[in-house]
């Protein structure tokens, strides 16, 4: 009885010193040196993974930035200036700060303004919709509404809205990490500077026909008539194929574009109602909780 | 015992409904819009301006390239508008609008050219009006046929083959016109022969157009260069690859054209075309089009000019029938749902199908069974069913090593699928991803 106790605490013992002698020279044989920089500079960053930066992940982009002479090109887009920041301090190299932007959605063809022309009864994946056709709508260059970008999007910043059949963006979640920019096939999101406000003033629509057959497929749909360029004092917007563009960096958030535009579609988020109609509106629009910022369908109401 | 090829195939319901009527010459319509892109490779340059005058045959774009090809006024009259108009896919695409002048007689001459038997184009001349005319494969798949007639000295050519299968349910452009035209057809298979220089020609038919086999085999009864082959009746069989495969018994490999086996294969209406382009010196700018569907009140087959919106072919049938859900350029098994009839006919456009709830709605999409039966009808032997999952996951690069790349896109998987998977549909955006990936890497 005793003697199959210590036979077996022996066995168990020089097995386990064996095994610690062949651990000890492979650790020492196969070690292979990282720069414990790495580790801490991963430590820094946000660990979403999500490549906004360019590397697959954010092991590889902690390499990078270890590893380059200049990392003044790289930019962490989920940890934005504050990160990168703390990373340049600890490494010691110089970062350009960076305006941090959100994604926005240049498409405001809802179910009511953009009727369904035709029913398309293939998988429901934008990537297929595109390739097989032009959408359910007369629209060819508007939202496909099958919310390929919702399904990429790690950080809950998009929902598809039921009743509009376009996907919202909740800016606060976006970490303008560009994975929604890169599926969609109809390059509908863009990524515009998101200033303290979160004020922003777009063209909401990428419609290239003329005004008639535009305006025929969507209500809001951009006709080129070249209003804002017109009106435009800082010559912020440009028109190109029958449709305006307006340059984040140029534009002064004067909003001198947004009541010309005939077919209401440039959209503008998070300003103070303007100051004529405000008793009137304040009525309307104010009850909707401010802290849910969202990028909504610019107020298709009857107030041209 | 009939020729067929070995592997897969669907035997879908033939509903040939225009099989008995012969072909209607199409009255001319007011206006065409003839894109500039109706072949595969590089859309033609546009040389014509507003308000230009136009003669039928006349050359208003130009090829851009060796894979690319002329295109011609089906009409003569005037050049209204240069604008974008809805293709078959759905997007818009860039036309020339040619308003008939009705004044102008050459717009209404019915009578066909008669037949001339004497080829007196020399080899060289043949394949350089092939070129000029605009021709190309009228199958369906638009591929320039000079490009296919075009053989470098090194590659050893032994057979022509001509398509008269027409496997796709629904038409029979092909069978009217090798029944009404079969001399014609002929003395075409004779030119190209004389082109490339070659021996034997075979036309391949599948056997539920017998009358056209009879009438072929009594033309050519002392022509030892011309044999007729009778198929089997499967699909896809007009596919090129297993056509090959069905009369000669030679395997395309992998990635590779008929010409690697000796073979040249082109459709009886491109055989037709370059008959009329070398005998009578006509550009391709009319075909035939099957308008068809069991509800129009007469489905007919018509001799169309290019450019010919689809509402006209469709008001000369009695118009859209109640009930329509559903338009399709082409046949049902390959063709393309349409989003409105403005779609011009186009160089490509074999039939128009109009079919109502019940044959268009496809079943909801339930979870794969592994019942293997797409496997079975693959007619590459490949698996579409693990094709779609891999697809569906984003595993291009898996995909490419399962051959996806050969896939002919005849959907004969979606169409035996129990489950109602959208097989093809996945399998295509896979290509496309296989496609984009072997572009990056290089």
């Amino acid at each position: 009885m005793t003697d199959s106790v210590v036979y077996s605490v022996l066995l168990l013992a020089s097995l386990g010193v064996i095994a610690a002698i062949v651990l000890y020279i492979v650790s020492k044989k196969f070690y292979v040196y990282e720069n414990p920089l790495i580790a801490d500079v991963e430590d820094i960053l946000p660990a979403a993974n999500c490549a906004g930066c360019g590397s697959p992940g954010c092991k590889s982009f902690a390499e990078k930035l270890v590893n380059s002479e200049d990392i003044s090109d790289l930019f962490c887009p989920v940890g934005g200036n504050d990160v990168m920041k703390s990373v340049a301090e600890l490494l010691g190299k110089e970062v350009t700060e960076k305006d941090p932007t959100v994604a926005v959605l240049r498409c405001q063809g809802s179910c009511d303004v953009r009727p369904k022309t035709t029913e398309f009864q293939g998988p429901r994946t934008c990537a297929i919709s595109s390739m097989v056709y032009s959408g359910e709508t007369d629209c060819q260059y508007g939202c496909l509404g099958d919310g390929d970008c919702v399904k990429v999007c790690k950080f809950d910043a998009m929902y598809m809205d039921e009743k509009t059949g376009l996907p919202v963006i909740i800016t606060d979640n976006c970490t303008s990490c560009g994975a929604c920019v890169e599926e969609c096939p109809r390059d509908i999101i863009e990524m515009r500077p998101k200033n303290k406000r979160d004020l922003k003033i777009f063209v909401g629509c990428l419609n290239e026909d003329k005004g008639g057959i535009a305006k025929k497929a969507c209500a809001v749909a951009c006709i080129g008539c070249s209003k804002c360029e017109d009106i435009c004092p800082k010559d912020a917007i440009t028109m190109e194929n029958t449709l305006a563009y307006i340059d984040p960096v140029l534009c002064t958030l004067c909003r001198k574009c947004v009541p010309v535009c005939p077919t209401n579609s440039i959209i503008e988020t998070n300003f103070p109602p303007p100051k004529v109609k405000k008793v009137e509106k304040k009525k309307e629009k104010k009850p909707v909780v401010k802290k849910e910022e969202i990028v909504e369908p610019v107020k298709v109401k009857t107030d041209a | 015992m009939l020729k067929t090829f070995p592997l897969g195939g669907v035997h879908p319901p033939e509903n040939k409904l225009t099989a008995g009527s012969k072909i209607k010459v199409m009255s001319v319509p007011k206006a065409v819009y003839i894109p500039i892109s109706q072949h595969i490779g590089i859309p033609s340059e546009i040389i014509v301006n507003k308000k230009d005058k136009v003669v039928i045959g006349q050359i208003i774009a130009k090829s851009q390239g060796f894979v690319s090809a002329n295109i011609h006024s089906s009409v003569a009259g005037t050049v209204t508008k240069i604008d974008k108009v809805i293709n078959s896919s759905g997007y818009k695409q860039q036309c020339i609008v040619i308003r008939t002048d009705v004044k102008d007689e050459t717009n209404f001459v019915k009578e066909p050219f008669p037949l001339k038997k004497e080829i007196e184009l020399s080899s060289e001349e043949i394949l350089q009006r092939v070129s000029d005319f605009g021709i190309v494969g009228l199958g369906g798949a638009t591929f320039p046929s000079h490009v296919k007639l075009n053989i470098n000295k090194e590659t050893n050519i032994d057979c022509l083959i001509i398509n008269g299968v027409e496997c796709e349910p629904y038409l029979t452009c092909d069978h009217r016109l090798m029944l009404e035209r079969a001399e014609e057809i002929i003395v075409g298979v004779e030119i190209l022969l004389k082109a490339l220089n070659l021996n034997r020609a075979v036309i391949g038919i599948e056997n539920n157009k017998k009358d056209a086999i009879a009438n072929f085999k009594k033309i050519t009864d002392n022509n030892s260069k011309i044999q007729i082959a009778a198929l089997k009746v499967k699909y896809p069989q007009g596919s090129e690859k297993q056509l090959v495969k069905a009369i000669l018994n030679r395997e395309v490999p992998v990635g590779g054209l008929p010409s690697d086996v000796g073979v040249v294969s082109l459709n009886v209406g491109t055989i037709f075309a370059v008959y009329e382009a070398i005998q009578h010196n006509k550009p391709l700018t009319d075909r035939v089009v099957t308008v068809t569907g069991k509800k129009l009140e007469n489905p007919s087959n018509y001799w169309v000019k290019i450019g010919t919106p689809i509402k006209d072919l469709i008001e000369e049938v009695g118009g859209l029938p109640k009930g329509t859900r559903k338009l399709i350029n082409g046949g049902p098994m390959m063709g393309k749902a349409i989003k409105n009839t403005d779609v011009p006919v186009t160089k490509g456009t074999s039939g128009v199908l109009v079919i109502d709830e019940e044959e268009a709605s496809r079943g909801k999409a339930e979870n794969c069974i592994r019942c293997g039966e797409c496997v079975t009808v693959c007619p590459m032997g490949l698996e579409p069913h693990l094709l779609m999952s891999l697809s569906e996951r984003g595993l291009f690069e898996r995909m490419g090593k399962e051959d996806v790349k050969t896939c002919v896109e005849c959907g004969s998987c979606s169409y035996v699928c129990p489950s109602h998977r959208p097989l093809l549909d996945y399998i295509r955006f896979g290509k496309n991803g296989v496609i984009k990936l072997e572009k990056a890497k290089n």
